[in-house]
């Protein structure tokens, strides 16, 4: 099956299986691999991406269902040269170790910090990131980093 | 005083700008042309006879390149899979491993244990092959409970009993007059909960095999290529070393689990040549918690005899240790070596005695996991030094103090076969006692009883022998393998530097905390140091990363290789000074001739090095390259106080952490913000293990804790936020003055929790994992135990 989809501001035509995953899209047949897969249960959170506004998990949504959508990933919001405040703010409060959930906790934190009208506190932070997994951090300076791009955004 | 990027420095990571903008580049990341896709078919059952395998459907799917079995492993005699490490009985016998190829051949021995493996054009074929592998098993009765496991039926033929060994340490005739002796002896028994390690990036290799050349490149998820090279080579047979080369990239976290050598990692490289052709695997998380080995799982039973005055005078432990059902690459070694080694702790307790049962179980292979051996001993020391004040009504902090080994008392010898170096423990204690108000607790707890609440604190004094180790002791103590370093300093032609150590980094930040050392002794900008890592191509022999071991001995090895480079650097200045090579000073990036203005800088003199105009050609070789091998004279002996404060709803079970403080000594420190990470970590999964992780087996051997949605990991809102601070007594016997934090938060925290758990109830014990449900149902028989006064009480 054909689909169309606009990945990080580009239209995209990808032929895929019809039991592909969108997380398979980008991946395999776009590339880009900054979109990780962790668990392939919808349980970790590394294959967070944007889709349509929202952030979701790759790993369970089918390629069909993205088909006409607006998506992003962890290369559409930065780049080393000019990073997004959530990038920055992970960086300067060393909020990643392995960087192996960093991409998916990123994409989740823009979507919390954008959707919590800048009144988020630690409490809601720890919260609403529940759904991603870090075994590197202990989630404190994820925590930090979270507020901290809050605060400049 | 430190400069912005020297030692000292909170250095901005390196690392960062690839992870945080998706540029990492990982094992699954990487793809082969033609590349082929590995599916293993995995045990359904925790023990049985393999009558046969069919593999005839499962070849005829579509798609499917190859389906192979142990038989075929084993007629390309492709060997088992070493325990590196031998521990002998009390009676003197070496301890029994049973025959572990990678792919079973005649049994299986626990739930997803792979005894097939298929190759397909894609994933999904492969999935379909091995969906139709057919196999006649005659299932046997499993052997799941450790405590029985060695009077149950007997899982490996060459192992009687279940038992991989009986070991002993200590003086047990001096142990038991210690305890004759006693004034009070405080019993405890402990079940250190089975955890399953999970690190976020799941394993996965990519095999390749060059038929020109013969040669074969595996790219996988290791801690330490040089050793899965080695056993590769050397014990499992796919080719010589010289042809065989692991290259590591990106690596998602490891904790332990990625140090082992595997049967996928085996599969995929050796099938790469039979096929002739990429092979390529990634485990499914469900893979991951099958079959990545798992860590702790002890029973034990523990004395600690005092004296009147609360001064210990004997500790006696007991454990048997589950290995699960074969003997993995560490496995022995932890808990023997790295953890009856231990149980002095912090303190002068002069008679120790360590018995371990290490047994056999249907069960996935246990391991080293974060800590390895050291979280129990802690664990065992500090609920026995807990429960000793809580029965003599000793203020906990007061009954540490009289009994810590003194800054006057180092070296300091223990009875269980370490020297401490130095340390200073009064001065962690007293830290973590101030950042956490200890005078104010008294008023804390009335405060949460007035609200129908139960408020408790508990203390962890910790120590651990990390930076692993000296060679020689490892080997007489039946280590396989050398543990030293390699560390190569290779300067630029225009000055900039390119370090290649072979500690691997899979989050601990090498590329920063090394960069920052060169450029610190160098004087070479920090964003001109460039560290690479984690190939053997690349690097020489060296042993890869873990016991919190990189910096000390690995960045031990880098100074080593940055003095030869000063040295040969200020011959060559020397040269081109027209001075004596005694009168050359070399700091902050320049050669100075002592008490002149003449100097030149580091650049110029590598660039003479390579451009050899003005230079001794005679005495001393062109080029500015250096290596340097580090076997560590000794241990480090990082230690520390973890002191947690919880309250516990009695109604719901549910304990939350009110503060954890960590006071942690870990020598000199180069970047304190990367320290403080590893902190947190640490800390998330000794946390994790007290009040929420399990590693649970059924009766029929079962996991039942298989999936996120059955193991529960630490997320972001079972945790605080956490207090770390550090003292310093800078190790005696490396270069860097350092010792080491990787594993401390998950070594200290265990313990710290638990005692406050038990503390807040006033019972004598919790067992682990502090569930709502076990809390609850501990909550009913509240006070029941006597708490140990507090200071401020």
């Amino acid at each position: 099956m054909e689909i169309t989809l606009t990945v990080n501001g580009a239209a995209k035509t990808v032929d895929v299986a019809d039991n592909a995953l969108l997380v398979d899209v980008l991946r395999e047949s776009l590339g880009l691999t900054g979109t990780h897969v962790g668990c392939d249960t919808s349980q970790c959170g590394a294959c967070v991406v944007h889709m349509n506004g929202d952030a979701v998990k790759s790993c369970t949504v089918l390629a069909g269902q993205a088909n006409g959508a607006d998506v992003t990933t962890i290369e559409g919001i930065g780049n080393p040269d000019d990073l997004h405040p959530m990038q920055e703010a992970f960086r300067d409060n060393h909020a990643l170790q392995c960087g192996f959930c960093t991409p998916g906790m990123i994409m989740s934190a823009i979507d919390l910090v954008q959707k919590g009208g800048g009144a988020l506190d630690e409490a809601a932070v720890r919260d609403g990131l529940e759904g991603n997994l870090c075994r590197c951090t202990g989630y404190h300076n994820i925590v930090k980093a979270v507020l901290a791009a809050q605060s400049s955004t | 005083m430190a400069s912005e990027t020297g030692i000292g420095a909170s250095v901005k990571r390196k690392e960062d700008a690839r992870f945080i903008t998706g540029a990492g580049n990982y094992t699954d990341d990487i793809n082969a042309a033609g590349q082929t896709y590995m599916v293993f078919v995995r045990s359904p059952y925790a023990r049985a006879k393999i009558n046969g395998i069919d593999t005839a459907d499962a070849a005829a799917t579509d798609g499917v390149v190859a389906v192979f079995t142990g038989a075929d492993l084993a007629a390309d005699e492709i060997g088992d899979l070493p325990c590196g490490w031998m521990v002998k009985s009390k009676d003197g016998s070496d301890m029994v491993a049973p025959p572990h190829p990678p792919i079973a051949t005649h049994a299986v021995n626990y739930v997803g244990e792979p005894y097939a493996v298929v190759i397909g054009e894609t994933l999904e074929a492969a999935r379909n092959g091995a969906e139709a592998v057919d196999a006649d098993f005659e299932e046997l009765p499993a052997v799941v409970d450790l405590s029985t496991a060695a009077s149950a039926d007997q899982i490996h033929e060459s192992v009687p009993n279940n038992q991989a060994y009986d070991w002993e340490l200590g003086d047990k005739a001096a142990t038991d007059a210690a305890f004759d002796s006693a004034h009070h002896v405080a019993t405890v028994d402990i079940v250190n909960n089975r955890l399953i390690p999970n690190a976020i990036e799941p394993r996965a290799a990519l095999g390749e095999y060059d038929a020109a050349a013969g040669t074969y490149t595996l790219h996988t998820t290791s801690q330490n290529p040089h050793l899965e090279r080695l056993v590769l080579a050397a014990f499992v047979n796919v080719a010589p070393e010289a042809r065989l080369r692991v290259i590591s990239p990106d690596v998602g976290g490891g904790f332990g689990s990625k140090i082992f050598v595997y049967a996928e990692e085996t599969a995929v490289i050796w099938a790469a040549g039979k096929v002739r052709r990429p092979v390529k695997w990634r485990a499914e998380r469900s893979e991951s918690f099958l079959a990545d080995c798992h860590g702790r799982d002890h029973v034990t039973t523990a004395q600690l005899a005092l004296g009147e005055d609360g001064r210990f005078l004997g500790l006696r432990v007991k454990t048997k240790a589950n290995m699960g059902a074969y003997l993995s690459t560490f496995a022995s070694s932890v808990p023997t070596y790295l953890y009856g080694t231990l149980m002095a702790g912090q303190y002068t307790t002069p008679a120790i005695y360590v018995e371990v049962q290490s047994l056999y179980t249907n069960t996935a292979p246990v391991d080293a996991y974060r800590g390895a051996g050291r979280p129990e001993a802690t664990y065992v020391v500090e609920r026995c030094v807990e429960t000793a004040a809580r029965e003599m009504g000793i203020d906990p902090a007061e009954i540490r103090r009289r009994n810590f080994i003194q800054p006057g008392d180092f070296p300091y010898d223990t009875p269980v076969a370490l020297t401490y170096d130095t340390g200073d423990y009064e001065a962690s204690l007293d830290k973590a006692l101030e950042h956490i108000d200890y005078g104010g607790f008294g008023a804390r707890r009335a405060a949460s009883e007035s609200a129908g609440k139960k408020r408790g604190i508990g203390f962890s004094c910790y120590i651990e022998a990390c930076g692993l180790a000296p060679s020689q002791v490892a080997i007489s103590l039946g280590a396989g393998v050398g543990l030293f370093e390699v560390g190569e300093v290779r300067v630029d032609v225009t000055g900039s530097v390119t370090v290649v150590t072979g500690s691997h980094s899979h989050g601990q930040s090498h590329e920063t905390t090394f960069a920052q050392i060169i450029s610190d002794k160098l004087g070479v900008p920090f964003e001109n140091v460039t560290v690479l890592h984690g190939d053997t191509g690349r690097s020489d022999y060296a042993l890869g990363t873990y016991g919190s071991r990189s910096l000390a001995v690995g960045g031990s090895a880098i100074i080593k290789a940055t003095d030869k480079i000063i040295a040969k650097g200020k011959k060559i200045a020397a040269h081109m000074l027209e001075a004596e090579e005694d009168q050359m000073e070399f700091a902050d990036g320049t050669f100075t001739v002592a008490d002149s203005n003449q100097s030149i800088t580091f650049g110029e003199v590598a660039f003479s090095a390579y451009v050899p105009q003005n230079f001794p050609l005679e005495d001393l070789e062109p080029g500015l390259s250096e290596k340097a091998f580090y076997d560590p004279p000794n241990f480090t002996y990082p230690a520390g106080a973890h002191i947690c404060e919880v309250e516990v709803d009695p109604d719901t079970g549910v304990v939350d952490i009110v503060d954890f403080v960590a006071v942690d000594d870990f020598g000199h420190v180069v970047n304190p913000m990367i320290v403080e990470g590893q902190v947190h970590g640490g800390l998330a999964q000794g946390i994790g293990q007290a009040l929420l992780e399990h590693g649970v087996y059924d009766d029929a051997g079962q996991l039942v804790s298989g999936s996120y949605m059955d193991y529960t990991m630490p997320r972001a809102d079972d945790l605080p936020s956490f207090t770390v601070d550090t003292t310093v007594t800078p190790c005696t016997h490396n270069p860097l003055g350092v010792k080491g934090c990787g594993e401390a938060g998950a070594i200290g925290s265990t313990a710290a929790v638990m005692n406050a758990v038990t503390d807040a109830l006033g019972v004598a014990s919790v067992s682990m994992p502090a569930t709502p449900e076990t809390v609850w149902r501990a909550a009913s028989a509240c006070g029941e135990a006597p708490k140990a006064p507090k200071e401020g009480e």
